[in-house]
């Protein structure tokens, strides 16, 4: 992609992103960090970019490095998620 | 300008793909609802992003990447099964600072194997220009994000003290490092020596460091927003060193949430962003000096049972919890008593102010680990104006988001932040470790002195379930 195909995508998203989480409900905002870490964690695909091509010793350490850390984002993130949105109940009237 | 324009279109589908995905994860959360299958849709996503790089790349060490994975996502996924819920906080502010590490780790590698990444100049031999800047930015913002949430995990996590440490002429270092950060990040575009790339990276880290450690407990909230703001402008900007239109469309939602809750915190807080940065707040500056005894003022002390007594012959009770009922962990015993007011006829809301607690959407999480529905939960704009038409408003260790001084005293740290209209209920049961120490703020609180207020000191945890006890014979 050219400079201004990424850029335009980039902007887009800002907006996206600005409406979708206004939308979010003020009670979910905890959860909302939560995940938003857990998807932030993205960057592992730069980081098995890294691990994954022969060239560097040390660029290929430093990218099992980062996927260990991008991992425990993604997995702790989403499963931490997953608890605290479970936990969110409507009880049934009586 | 990228030069992998070779990749199949294929690939830049499945990667949009995961970013819907990851902007469908966001939407499920306007409504507790659709929120978990949001969340399902981002693992999808993540799952997508992750088989599509494996893919499409000659992996030459599947094996250690695997480890490195089961590793890492077994460390993670234990965390999360045995976090305590009061410990959000400090869990986001360790996570923030591992995507900031892991940009900057990926940056790095980047840097060392630019061949890898496909941001090589055919030509030149040399890594592209933009390129440079965007590995400069990207490396520089997550070494940010890096050590700025350590010592946010640090101050949250109570192993380092909440007060604001303020360095003698801190704004000059600040902007000193920061310009110097951005005149080397210009600079790498002309010379692309590795000392040049390994200052921007070292002084990010100092900055990080510097920047957080002014900011006083009661701002936690904003600096814990912020901070998962820069954790997605991080990716954003490795997201264009790859050209990876996952990553940017993650970077830039993330980004913009965080940005957005930092917003809503300040805004709660009638602080402007620029101030919060600037840091400070909550250091002994108060004019009533945080701990300083506020000299005898009369006020009424209750005890367990009277406080039970008057909640039985009430109609309504709103329940205000704070930071306090957080650590002293009262959420269930609150449940149980909420539940006995509603078999005694009781109507029991609970009011929740934007800022109570150290994190955006704290105290509804702990609620809601106790069982509370969630349509008895209220946002402060939505029960504000119940207060006068309630009988008792039961404040367990919240403070300043009741002080009335928030409307009165022009003079006071807190001026012009929005406050829940405790006071105008028809009773006030005030739960609080003790006289002394008022609240982050250090402020001392008109509410304890009325003439309708009782106050319950004790534990909040104990002081409940004592009141409990007396609702239940």
């Amino acid at each position: 992609m050219d400079f201004i195909s990424i850029l335009s995508v980039f902007v887009l998203a800002c907006f996206v992103g600005y409406y979708v989480v206004w939308s979010v409900t003020p009670a979910l905002h905890t959860p909302l960090m939560a995940v938003t870490n857990a998807i932030s964690s993205v960057i592992i695909v730069g980081a098995l970019v890294a691990s994954a091509e022969a060239g560097s010793a040390a660029a290929k350490y430093l990218g099992l490095l980062a996927v260990v850390f991008a991992s425990v984002n993604i997995f702790g993130g989403f499963a931490v998620t997953e608890r605290m949105l479970a936990m969110y109940k409507k009880k049934e009237r009586k | 300008m990228h030069e992998i324009a070779q990749i199949p279109w294929g690939v830049s589908l499945a990667y949009l793909a995961a970013g819907v995905l990851f902007i469908l994860a966001l939407r499920g959360l306007s409504s507790p609802a659709t929120s978990r299958r949001g969340n399902r849709m981002g693992m999808i996503g993540m799952a997508i992003a992750v088989g599509t790089t494996l893919y499409t790349h000659d992996v030459v060490s599947l094996p250690e990447i695997i480890g490195a994975i089961v590793i890492g996502g077994g460390i993670g996924f234990i965390i999360a099964r045995r976090i305590a819920m009061t410990d959000m906080p400090q869990l986001v502010a360790a996570f923030h600072s591992l995507v900031g590490m892991a940009a900057v780790l990926v940056g790095a590698a980047a840097f060392l194997n630019p061949g890898a990444f496909g941001i090589l100049d055919a030509v030149t031999g040399e890594i592209h220009n933009a390129s440079r800047i965007e590995m400069g930015l990207g490396v520089a913002i997550g070494a940010i994000t890096f050590s700025g949430s350590i010592i946010a995990f640090l101050k949250l996590n109570g192993n380092m003290s909440g007060k604001p440490i303020m360095l003698p002429g801190r704004h000059l270092i600040n902007l000193g490092t920061l310009a110097a950060i951005l005149g080397l990040i210009g600079y790498f575009v002309t010379d692309q020596s590795p000392w040049v790339f390994w200052t921007v990276t070292a002084l990010s880290f100092i900055i990080g460091f510097l920047l957080i450690i002014p900011i006083g407990g009661a701002d936690m909230p904003v600096v814990v927003s912020m901070l998962n703001s820069y954790s997605g402008w991080a990716a954003a900007a490795m997201g264009f060193t790859l050209g990876n239109s996952a990553m940017i469309i993650t970077g830039a939602l993330v980004g913009s949430s965080g940005a957005i809750l930092s917003y809503i915190m300040c805004k709660a807080m009638n602080r402007s962003f620029i101030s919060v940065i600037a840091g400070g707040f909550g250091a002994d500056a108060g004019p009533a000096g945080a701990g300083g005894p506020v000299i005898d003022r009369a006020y009424k002390r209750g005890s367990a049972e009277d406080a039970a007594f008057l909640m039985k012959q009430a109609d309504s009770v709103i329940i205000v919890p704070g930071y306090g009922m957080a650590v002293s962990q009262a959420q269930h015993a609150l449940r149980e008593m909420g539940d006995l007011l509603k078999k005694e006829g009781v109507k029991v809301k609970y009011a929740i102010h934007p800022v109570a607690g150290r994190m955006p959407g704290h105290m509804n999480v702990l609620l809601a680990e106790a069982n509370v529905s969630y349509d008895e939960v209220f946002e402060l704009e939505d029960i504000n104006s119940e207060f006068s038409q309630a009988d008792v408003a039961f404040v367990i260790g919240a403070n300043d988001v009741t002080n009335p001084a928030a409307k009165t005293d022009k003079s006071s740290p807190i001026y012009g932040m929005p406050i829940l209209d405790v006071a105008n209920a028809k009773s006030v049961l005030f739960v609080k470790r003790s006289m002394g120490g008022a609240g982050y703020a250090g402020v001392d609180n008109e509410v304890f002195y009325m003439d309708n207020t009782m106050m319950l000191l004790a534990d909040a945890k104990k002081m409940v379930e004592e009141i409990v006890k007396g609702l239940a014979h």
